[in-house]
């Protein structure tokens, strides 16, 4: 388990260790299965090109998760997030081609708070496009 | 949508309790690719506080979204053909899910617009123990119906 971070040695500006995943479209359909969204967008290019979408697209969800994940495994603790809030603005496609879609995710300390915590801005990027907005949490640390 | 739909400040009661279990956290973190062992290994929970092994912080969302996607695809609120998009997702913990813990979800209706010809829908999942011990609130916007102009998952 990674190094869990001390509040003191973190200021405003700080960046989290930037993270690149992989979405692949069997990826997709193991986090449907997992989180019981069965939702045929999210795995089915016929039900997601009826929709207007070039693809499947990943769950708004998931991408939320690869977020948190940016943030824990920075935190070194996966019950760090005290208040997680994102909005979906842009669709994640992920073709069936064996490669899917590649997310970039950063992140930023915004503000040093009571309790030892910071608010942390959050960016997730498909293909240079932010598809989150408004994306940030609120982090205890040590 | 439905024209008695129901408005802000509508309380649906707590619901059956959903049991969460090691393999249920293990599969969950496993889908999102969450290496810390505190979802797996009691011993490395244990160690950083916990009684038991925790779940992800966007494992709530799923014991909610159980019971908000049958209700919003539901005939009181009828957006089952209006294909209702999640469009922003807010969670805030009082303590990480465990796994033993016995949960139930009341869900509060907090507001209703229409937007640009668009219904959206907020509501809040509250989840807690059986005993009532609050674990956690999930916010979540719904829109559904009008110009199809999706952009989300």
């Amino acid at each position: 388990m990674a190094a869990r971070i001390d509040y003191d040695t973190v200021s405003v500006g700080t960046e989290l260790p930037p993270l690149t995943v992989p979405v692949t479209r069997s990826g997709l359909v193991r986090y449907a299965g997992a989180a019981g969204d069965f939702n045929p967008l999210h795995f089915s290019d016929r039900s997601a090109q009826q929709a207007g979408f070039p693809a499947a697209i990943a769950h708004g969800m998931l991408t939320m998760a690869l977020a948190g994940q940016l943030v824990t495994e920075w935190s070194g603790d996966p019950a760090s997030l005290c208040d997680f809030s994102v909005r979906f603005t842009k669709p994640v496609p992920v073709p069936d081609d064996g490669v899917g879609a590649r997310l970039g995710l950063r992140g930023t300390v915004t503000e040093k708070l009571e309790g030892r915590r910071v608010r942390v801005a959050l960016e997730v990027l498909c293909e240079g496009v932010k598809v989150l907005g408004s994306a940030q949490a609120v982090v205890q640390l040590n | 949508m439905a024209a008695d739909r129901p408005s802000a400040g509508h309380v649906y009661p707590p619901t059956e309790i959903y049991e969460v279990s090691r393999a249920k956290i293990r599969e969950f973190a496993e889908a999102i690719g969450a290496g810390s062992p505190a979802h797996v290994d009691p011993a490395a929970a244990e160690e950083l506080g916990h009684a038991e092994v925790i779940a992800p912080a966007t494992f709530p969302f799923l014991v909610v979204h159980r019971v908000s996607s049958r209700i919003l695809n539901g005939p009181e609120w009828g957006l089952a053909d209006a294909s209702p998009v999640h469009t922003a997702q807010r969670i805030r913990p009082s303590r990480p899910v465990r796994a033993g813990d016995r949960l139930a979800v009341t869900l509060h209706v907090e507001s209703v617009r229409r937007l640009a010809g668009r219904d959206v829908v907020q509501m809040r999942g509250e989840v807690r123990t059986e005993d009532g011990e609050h674990v956690v609130d999930t916010f979540m916007t719904f829109t559904a119906g009008g110009p199809d102009e999706r952009k989300t998952g």
